[in-house]
């Protein structure tokens, strides 16, 4: 079985400043990095491969550079990194995006049959969490999103448990395969690249898919293929903030809220 | 002439600093001040399975093949979290180095694997004695040949690592009527052995989590076979070793010395006296601007050692310089990041006072600033006449 992860490359979102006059992201100079939720994406299918022995091929769309996004991948033990990279690719939203990966994971599966495809929850630059149900529904697999554990895989009978981390609860999921995951910080701790592992990816050649290979038609993909556009980024106003039960009454009890209140907006994991 | 890391270099340091940042330094002050063995020898481990236990050692042999440059960054991206940390680091390398110049192909079958795996939480350099600091050769440290074994007698100071090593590199005395240094031989001694005792472990200024203690050999028997190199031959083996550990000393220092003029340049861009920022002031300007030149200075001196080193020319001057430079320059970049917090400096609420204890023992292991000032004169003086 093969297990597919998508990942991005993206800007470290901390470095990145709003041109608050032309209201766009100011990107000269910030470096890139493994968008974070896809990190944990790469370690989840890299723990499939240590339990299961399953191959793991990495995919991203991105211009020429993404390469280096994808030598870390192969670093960490992915057996194939594939670069979907071509100027008709470009300026794509989360629809061209999710039909460009989509028709890659097919050719994959034409090669070795797909069970798993892994995305993060979403990209911290785009922030949509579109494109992994994106290719899910293109592709017809099963589409567990927010996934915090794989709790079972028999890949014998082709079904998976996972639980699904909501707001306030959580979820168990059994689903056939295959399936396509969106996981969360919590799934996991990525491991590191070894030192020996990060030599040898540097000579390992990625290998770059064009529309040549894809064949896609043109009007669907890159910027034509996007019915999208974003019209403006901005600086949110900062809202007040608010004043969480009664410190001087209760101070358990109002520590007791302000806890559950930033579990619930994700800044603190319990 | 083209000051710039390789790709893989740089991948390498910026592992380092990845692994650093997220693992060694939330655990830095608490390894400082209660210590938590268990917690230090796990992130050893975990070092060692990325790979930066035998990090200039060949492949066949565990180790990563990354080079000496790429050991240096590591050294100072690993310093600048932890200094205890480093330490152990750098003499598992050198370990692994010292073994696999001089052992034999069953010697570096056996143990190199092991320090570089973390199988061996490390290994051990037992060289100096209570009467043999700066003057190594002056040691009475005593091994004798009975039958299939040799038999070692004496005691080791300052062992780093003693308690949790699987290996020790050992030097004694093998020949008591030959001149002075021509007597001295190498041994590979493992933990447990009967005989090799663990002794009292110091009580030190800085670098608490590195354990240092004493060893103490008591008819310590080991196979005829545990001798390494040339018998007869050791002095010269720790001589040639010791140059590649300065290396990795100097790199440890540079990282302290950055990690505490960071902390204290950014404080000084907080802290408001007088009604200004303190950075405004030229007093700050000058201690930050004088460090970060010492500091950088120290870099090219050790990326010139290492690569000369790496790329098989003689080093020890070079190794020497490094070392004296950026162990001195750490230590002012120290003093000064004290000063630049002042009285906050000096209390444990703020790291600096670690980063200026920890670095101290720097300019005086690995052969004190006087002694690198005797190599660095004595090959410089050597090719006049």
């Amino acid at each position: 079985m093969l297990v597919v992860v998508c990942i991005k490359q993206v800007p470290d979102t901390t470095q990145v400043q709003i041109d608050p006059v032309t209201n766009t992201l100011v990107r000269e100079g910030i470096p890139f990095i493994v968008n974070p939720y896809d990190a944990h994406a790469l370690e989840e299918a890299l723990r499939l491969k240590d339990r299961f022995g399953f191959r793991v091929a990495a995919l991203s769309m991105g211009p020429p550079n993404a390469e280096a996004t994808l030598k870390k991948a192969l670093a960490l033990g992915v057996d194939e990194a594939i670069l979907l990279s071509d100027r008709v690719f470009g300026g794509a939203d989360t629809l061209a995006t999710s039909r460009v990966l989509s028709e890659a994971i097919e050719r994959l599966n034409q090669q070795e049959q797909v069970g798993i495809v892994i995305c993060g929850k979403q990209t911290i630059d785009g922030d949509t969490a579109q494109v992994g149900p994106g290719i899910a529904t293109r592709l017809g697999y099963t589409q567990l999103t927010l996934v915090d554990l794989i709790e079972k895989l028999d890949p014998q009978q082709g079904r998976i448990t996972v639980r699904r981390k909501l707001e306030g609860r959580h979820e168990i999921v059994e689903a056939p395969l295959p399936v396509l995951l969106t996981v969360v910080r919590e799934v996991n701790r990525p491991r590191y690249p070894t030192v020996p592992m990060r030599l040898e990816s540097e000579a390992a050649t990625v290998q770059v898919w064009s529309n040549q290979e894809l064949q896609l038609d043109q009007n669907g993909i890159g910027l034509k293929g996007s019915p999208t556009w974003v019209s403006r980024i901005f600086s949110p106003q900062r809202e007040k903030g608010e004043i969480v039960g009664d410190g001087a009454a209760d101070p358990t009890g109002a520590a007791h809220l302000l806890i559950d209140r930033l579990v619930s907006r994700d800044l603190l994991v319990v | 002439m083209f000051l710039e890391l390789t790709e893989e270099q740089k991948l390498i340091q910026e592992t380092a600093r990845n692994f650093a940042r997220s693992e060694l330094e939330p655990l830095a002050a608490k390894l400082d001040r209660e210590g938590d063995r268990p917690a230090f020898l796990a992130n050893l481990k975990k070092l060692a399975e990325l790979g930066f236990m035998g990090l200039n050692v060949q492949g066949e042999y565990g180790g990563s093949e990354a080079g000496v440059v790429a050991f240096s960054v590591a050294m100072t991206e690993i310093a600048r979290a932890c200094a205890s940390t480093a330490v152990t680091v750098s003499v598992n390398n050198m370990v692994c180095e010292v073994i696999q110049a001089v052992g034999s192909q069953e010697q570096k079958e056996k143990y190199i694997p092991r320090i570089c795996s973390g199988a061996y939480a490390a290994g051990s350099f037992a060289l100096t004695e209570t009467g043999a600091g700066s003057d190594p050769a002056g040691m009475t440290t005593t091994a004798v040949l009975d039958g299939d074994s040799w038999v070692l007698n004496g005691s080791k100071i300052f062992i780093t690592s003693a308690p949790y090593a699987g290996v020790f590199v050992v030097w004694a005395v093998t020949d008591r009527e030959a001149p002075k240094g021509k007597g001295i031989s190498c041994f590979l001694v493992e933990q447990g052995t009967p005989g090799l005792v663990i002794g009292k472990q110091e009580e030190k200024t800085g670098q608490h989590a590195s354990a240092t203690n004493e060893l103490v050999f008591d008819n310590c028997r080991i196979p005829k076979d545990a001798l390494m190199g040339k018998l007869n031959d050791g002095f010269r083996i720790a001589v040639a070793e010791l140059g590649g550990g300065r290396i990795g000393i100097g790199s440890l220092a540079l990282g302290v010395g950055l990690a505490a003029m960071d902390y204290a340049t950014r404080y000084s861009t907080e802290r408001v006296q007088f009604g200004q920022k303190i950075s405004s002031f030229q007093a700050i300007q000058w201690k930050i601007a004088d460090s970060y030149t010492e500091l950088e200075a120290a870099r090219l001196l050790l990326m010139n050692a290492a690569f000369r080193k790496e790329s098989g020319r003689p080093f020890a001057k070079e190794a020497s310089m490094a070392k004296l430079y950026a162990t001195e320059a750490a230590n002012r970049a120290c003093y000064n990041a004290v000063q630049m917090l002042g009285g906050y400096g000096y209390t444990a609420d703020f790291p600096v006072e670690r980063y200026a204890r920890d670095v101290r023992i720097t300019s005086i292991y690995e052969g004190t600033s006087e002694i690198q000032r005797v190599i660095i004169a004595r090959e410089i003086l050597k090719n006049i006449s």
